[in-house]
């Protein structure tokens, strides 16, 4: 085994995806405390270019016609190769929709420990977050290869990109034939009514809102406050909100002057979507809520008994 | 006939208080309330959507918990049809990897055609479950499932990425696929159905005699937050939060 610290780069669609700078960040702490190398792992088909910003020691690239796109299949297979070819300290992937179906069947495959949902990495101690942003867990790395998969919220993309290109090393994908998954095309989501990612005012609704009716009281509340309503992600699996409204991991990301959280908890999945919002006001029952770790202003008050007195002396301002 | 295994599992109730063990590297979990993981319930809807859709039979593991028996007979009054329990040293939670060997172990005497189950649990510590029992089982998996479509040995899937962006995808079947959300949201059923299912359907306890923690991790400590900076807390009554409040809207420009 060697001390150096392996990161899968994520990219959609030509465009390298933030959780991968993020990665890159992280991985420089850890490989100071090993004392390896920051190795970038990049799959693709003619995308030797998307190793250009990487703020990384070195760079794999493999070019084939099966890695053009992501398929879990044809990932798993070349970064099981290369681990089992390297043997690094420590493979990080996003807790996302590409790491998380590769790094939990290479760590099956390969028999190696896996911790999930890190988000910071401070001498040599792995941080994760679960339960919702509630609960902190801290591992070390183990004696093996060990697996990580990251959460954004620990590091800045800037931090992990870099004016100067990085060397590029050419290596072989295994044979990648016989694949089980196949991309059959995009589906690019249809344009919403409003673009919440522009907007300058957010009332954002969370679980807390509890039925469907309510939601009449939060465009009450934005139509004062020329803003836009829009949710996390329960909101829009209950078909209360269109998926053009999702603030979040498979939604949006916005940073909009002031977003105001009501009834939202703000696990993580939430979090990066709108954590560079200018002005952050949470309202929340629950006075353990992660949200209030993050806003600037925060009202441990039960969004219904609030709303009243806010609408009416609203009304009273506005006439 | 669409042979469709779900993995359900029961995870810590967020709106409830959470604490930490004596030892500092587990939750406390003497007091923990459960409920089902909400990603695995969207499993359950997408799987009777599809035996709706295209008929089969719909089998549900869970792990031995706290309330798990009143959550395999709402299953059950949902529409699946064989519910079972696994038991053995559960109880105290278990990790991931040692879960997704109990539940391939299980899944695979059914030889099933397709397995669903949520793309993640709020208390994953070792990555989910998913992937590993397919795995185990030498399936494909794919997950952050949105939408699933069953053809002759395939599935058609869509997989969610960021942004809104779907990937459109074929997976070979059988396959275990990592639901994010059902295509339609879980489906309530009423408590005297549910009371039915008590009365008339039986629970198939199996037993893991040993579980494999290998791959898994042991946290060296666990935690509550502490964060560097807290929200700065406005207090009062409802009349005085509201003014305030206001004061805030129009100093940031939304008055």
């Amino acid at each position: 085994m060697n001390q150096n610290i392996y990161i899968l780069i994520e990219h959609l669609q030509g465009k390298v995806a933030e959780i991968s700078y993020i990665m890159i960040a992280a991985a420089r702490d850890l490989a100071k405390e090993t004392g390896g190398e920051v190795v970038a792992v990049l799959l693709g088909q003619n995308a030797k270019s998307l190793a250009s910003d990487l703020a990384t020691d070195r760079v794999l690239y493999t070019d084939h016609v099966a890695l053009a796109e992501f398929t879990a299949d044809a990932y798993q297979k070349t970064v099981a190769s290369l681990i089992q070819e390297n043997e690094p300290r420590a493979f990080l992937f996003g807790n996302t929709s590409i790491g998380a179906d590769v790094a939990s069947v290479i760590s099956a495959r390969l028999s190696l420990p896996l911790i999930s949902s890190c988000i910071e990495i401070n001498g040599g101690k792995l941080t994760s977050k679960i339960c919702g942003g509630k609960i902190m867990a801290e591992n070390e790395l183990a004696e093996a290869t060990t697996l990580v998969t990251m959460i954004p919220g620990g590091y800045k993309a800037e931090e992990g990109q870099s004016e100067n290109p990085p060397e590029v090393l050419s290596f072989d994908a295994p044979a990648l034939d016989e694949l089980r998954v196949t991309l059959k095309e995009y589906i690019v989501p249809e344009a919403g009514d409003v673009d919440i990612s522009k907007e300058a005012i957010l009332i954002a609704i969370g679980r807390g809102i509890q039925t469907e009716d309510n939601i009449e009281l939060a465009e009450e509340l934005a139509e004062f406050l020329g803003g836009t309503v829009c949710s996390s992600r329960p909101i829009v699996d209950q078909g209360w909100l269109p998926t053009s409204r999702m603030v979040g991991k498979s939604g949006l990301s916005v940073k909009p002057k002031l977003y105001l959280a009501l009834g939202i908890s703000g696990a993580p999945e939430h979090v990066e979507g709108m954590a560079e919002s200018e002005m952050i006001v949470a309202v929340n029952m629950d006075p353990n809520a992660p949200i209030f770790d993050i806003a600037t202003y925060g009202v441990e008050f039960d969004f219904f008994d609030l709303i009243d007195p806010l609408l009416e002396q609203l009304e009273e301002i506005k006439g | 006939m669409t042979n469709i295994v779900t993995l359900v599992k029961m995870v810590p109730d967020l709106v409830e208080e959470l604490e930490i063990n004596d030892d500092g590297t587990d939750l406390d979990r003497d007091w923990l309330r459960l409920i089902i993981n909400e990603f695995d319930n969207h499993a359950i809807e997408q799987a009777i959507l599809l035996k709706e859709r295209d008929g089969g039979e719909i089998t549900v593991i869970a792990p031995e918990a706290e309330g798990v028996e009143d959550m395999l007979f709402t299953t059950a009054a949902k529409g699946a049809d064989r519910m079972i329990k696994l038991t053995g040293d559960l109880e105290e939670g278990v990790n991931n990897h040692a879960l997704a060997r109990a539940f391939a172990e299980r899944a695979k005497s059914f030889q099933p055609d397709l397995i669903l189950t949520g793309v993640q649990a709020n208390d994953d510590l070792d990555g989910p479950v998913g992937p590993l029992v397919a795995e185990y089982l030498g399936m494909p998996y794919v997950g952050y499932i949105s939408k699933v479509t069953l053809e002759e040995g395939i599935a058609i899937v869509q997989k969610e990425y960021p942004g809104g962006l779907i990937g459109e995808m074929e997976v070979r079947l059988p396959a275990v696929l990592g639901i994010q959300a059902g295509e339609e949201p879980p489906r309530y059923v009423a408590i005297s159905k549910v009371r039915q299912m008590m009365k008339t359907v039986e629970i198939d306890e199996q037993e893991i005699p040993e579980l494999d923690l290998g791959g898994g991790i042991a946290p060296s400590r666990m935690y509550l937050p502490e964060a560097a900076e807290r929200a700065e807390m406005i207090e009062g009554d409802e009349d005085e939060i509201a003014t305030k409040l206001i004061a805030i809207f129009k100093e940031v420009g939304a008055l």
